[in-house]
């Protein structure tokens, strides 16, 4: 431990102790925070100060602007900001700032988190989801771009039937291109959530299509499974053939394609032949 | 002998995540960590041949590098360092996985200088002197029920503890981190956890909590930081731990997590990642690994009889291979990712994700499935606070004793 950080915390405390409103003590502050920018006590006592002492708002968003630039990934700086900008009232910095953050790191979850609360707080919906298309596009496996995308969907337009149809045509492209793009994947059963998949249009057929294509990327497959356990719910007409695709689907990533969870797999195949099989023979004897 | 690990499987190499010939910066860094860890794992099968008793835990080295910790943690200087329980609690824990016991007189100081943490006004501060915290708070009490002495146990100031905790309730049932602080679902977690060891739980400290972390569930079925955000490993766990303790988790969609976490186990590495299409990190073994015991339960309480009896639903051999065989440092203490640097936080979450890979416990049935030479077992941890089971039961012992103030 140096002399630097020992002097400044002594110092510290004491102002701390005694409370002490004062210009010194909020300089203070800043060193304190420069040397640990995690202590939340010292960015507790300097927004009480900020407040008592009437400091300039505008400069402390430079200020903090500069330390998250220094240190982007950690709680207290980015919590600070959206005190004082919510203090400001004026979120005019906010929607560059952390594309900026994004530039450097696309998946920041702060910054993510903050820009979510600066979209709500101050309803500056309306470039976000061209921004959200330009990330895609620099990189379709970006999940926190997918999951920002659901996010502005489900608090402007929400999920209509003509926004799903264009969600699922947009994202059955991107699968097209990367099929092995799990963040797609979820994304589409995101926005079927409510929505019976294997009668959605044109989609069991666009999975097929993959499937002949050789595509064995273990999304596709616990998909299609999905769609058939859909069907067996459903009670569609020929349960056997159906649920002797799903388990041989299940027997593949269980063994060949998916080996990692094998024992998810094979849970899923028990979970699924319990449920449907018995019946099956009941219903067949 | 060979066969019988994952990591030296001839077919591995089909699991390489690619790229489907459309590179972005997400593949690419996926590509270079797969690559780093296909050097680990090609350096340990060269190593098969001239010796048997790998992968080993280097117990020694990992045991010097948690006692140097601790030790200039005795010294109970005062910084500006805002996460000192949080040292006590990875420390003491990792020791605890280790069967190793605390020198003489340590756990005493340790206990005394967590009291120095607490706060007049209730909850435990990152270090003496500073405001109080939930994250400290939930480690400082979890660090005391591992020593478990009555000392430890009295420095608690129990009724201060409660009225903390209700102070951070929001209206709706969140809890914020600190008095002004920012409010997410380790709030909850860190609350619940501490409030329920304790005995201070009441229930109207906790009215609309359930509620509030199940509308941080997402698309995906994992939980994230706060409702809109994206699915995340260390907020998973907060929020499935959270609802198992308040006796909500059928709020939740079971089925929908227990897909999200069981992909997070990655194809070639057989650690967990974080995120979707983000890269492994050996904390995660706990994060995402640690909630598939509290799935199991969940499950089995609903009398779900296709479960398996003898291994949970993620691949609990891969996981301990890569934790023995990319995360160990080569001077003591475990880590992220091969050439990441070693610290306390890595060390306590890939052990406490070791434990969980080894061991299956589900009521009365006990399965032990350890890889690498028999010396490798950890001791087993509680899924949900994660501290050893014994000190769970004697933190029961003694707090439900009392009442609820």
């Amino acid at each position: 431990i140096s002399h630097a950080v020992r002097d400044c915390y002594d110092y510290f405390r004491a102002i701390l102790r005694k409370d002490e409103r004062s210009e010194r003590a909020f300089e203070l502050t800043a060193d304190a925070a420069a040397l640990n920018p995690a202590n939340y006590t010292v960015w507790h006592f300097r927004r009480i100060l900020l407040k008592d002492l009437g400091k300039n708002l505008q400069d402390e968003l430079d200020y903090i602007t500069e330390v998250i630039h220094d240190h982007p990934k950690n709680y207290q700086v980015w919590h600070h900001r959206r005190v004082v900008v919510d203090w400001l009232r004026n979120a005019s910095d906010e929607i560059d700032f952390t594309r900026l953050i994004l530039t450097h790191d696309a998946k920041n979850y702060h910054a993510w988190q903050h820009r979510q609360w600066v979209l709500r707080e101050f309803d500056l919906w309306d470039a976000e989801l061209d921004y959200i298309d330009d990330l895609l596009e620099e990189d379709i496996r970006n999940n926190s771009a997918w999951n920002q995308r659901y996010y502005v969907i489900s608090k402007t337009s929400k999920f209509t039937d003509e926004v799903i149809a264009r969600e699922v045509s947009y994202t059955k492209e991107k699968i097209n291109n990367v099929p092995n793009n799990e963040s797609a994947w979820n994304y589409l059963r995101g926005v079927l959530l409510d929505t019976e998949m294997y009668k959605y249009s044109g989609l069991m057929t666009f999975c097929e299509e993959l499937f002949s294509q050789s595509i064995r990327s273990p999304h596709l497959l616990a998909f299609m499974v999905d769609c058939y356990q859909e069907m067996l719910n459903a009670k569609c007409e020929d349960k056997e053939e159906v649920l002797a695709k799903a388990l041989k689907l299940l027997k593949g990533l269980e063994e060949e394609y998916d080996t990692i969870r094998c024992e998810y797999w094979k849970y899923l195949s028990v979970t699924l032949s319990s449920k449907y099989a018995g019946k099956l023979e009941q219903s067949s004897s | 002998m060979a066969s019988s690990f994952r990591c030296t499987d001839p077919c591995l190499h089909l699991f390489h995540a690619g790229d489907c010939g459309l590179p972005t910066s997400s593949s690419r860094e996926q590509k270079a960590t797969e690559d780093i860890v296909a050097n680990c794992f090609r350096y340990f099968k060269n190593c098969l041949d001239i010796e048997t008793d790998i992968p080993m835990l280097h117990r020694r080295k990992h045991e010097a590098f948690l006692m140097k910790g601790l030790q200039h943690l005795s010294e109970s200087y005062e910084c500006l360092d805002a996460s000192r329980p949080w040292l006590c609690y990875w420390i003491l824990h990792s020791l605890e996985l280790l069967s190793i016991d605390l020198p003489e007189g340590m756990a005493s100081q340790v206990a005394q200088f967590l009291a120095k943490c607490q706060c007049p006004d209730g909850g435990f501060a990152g270090g003496p002197g500073q405001l109080a915290h939930l994250a400290p708070t939930y480690a400082a009490v979890n660090a005391l029920c591992i020593i478990g002495t009555d000392e430890a146990f009295k420095v608690i100031d129990r009724p201060a503890l409660q009225r903390y905790l209700l102070r951070m309730r929001t209206p709706e049932g969140a809890f914020k981190m600190h008095e002004g602080g920012e409010v997410d679902i380790r709030g909850a977690y860190c609350a619940a956890s501490a409030a329920r060891l304790t005995n201070v739980a009441t229930k109207a400290m906790f009215d609309g909590t359930a509620e509030w972390v199940v509308s941080c569930q997402t698309y995906e079925g994992g939980f994230a930081g706060e409702p809109g955000l994206e699915a995340h490993g260390g907020y998973s766990f907060c929020g499935l731990a959270a609802l198992v303790l308040l006796g909500h988790e059928r709020l939740c969609d079971i089925s929908a997590l227990l897909r999200w976490t069981a992909n997070r186990q990655m194809a070639f590495e057989g650690g967990f990642q974080g995120r979707t299409n983000k890269l492994v990190d050996g904390c995660y073994s706990f994060w995402q690994g640690g909630a598939f015991p509290l799935m199991h339960m969940i499950l089995s309480k609903e009398k779900d009889d296709t479960l398996s009896a003898d291994s949970w639903m993620f691949h609990q051999g891969a996981l301990q291979e890569y934790l023995l065989i990319c995360c160990q440092h080569q001077g003591g203490g475990l880590i992220d990712k091969p050439g990441k640097p070693r610290d306390f936080y890595h060390t306590c979450y890939c052990l406490s994700g070791l434990s969980v890979a080894q061991h299956l416990t589900e009521g009365r049935l006990e399965h032990t499935q350890v890889t690498g030479c028999a010396s490798n077992e950890v001791k087993r941890t509680h899924p949900v606070f994660n501290i050893g089971l014994d000190s769970v039961l004697s933190a029961h012992a003694f707090f439900e004793a009392l009442p609820v103030p």
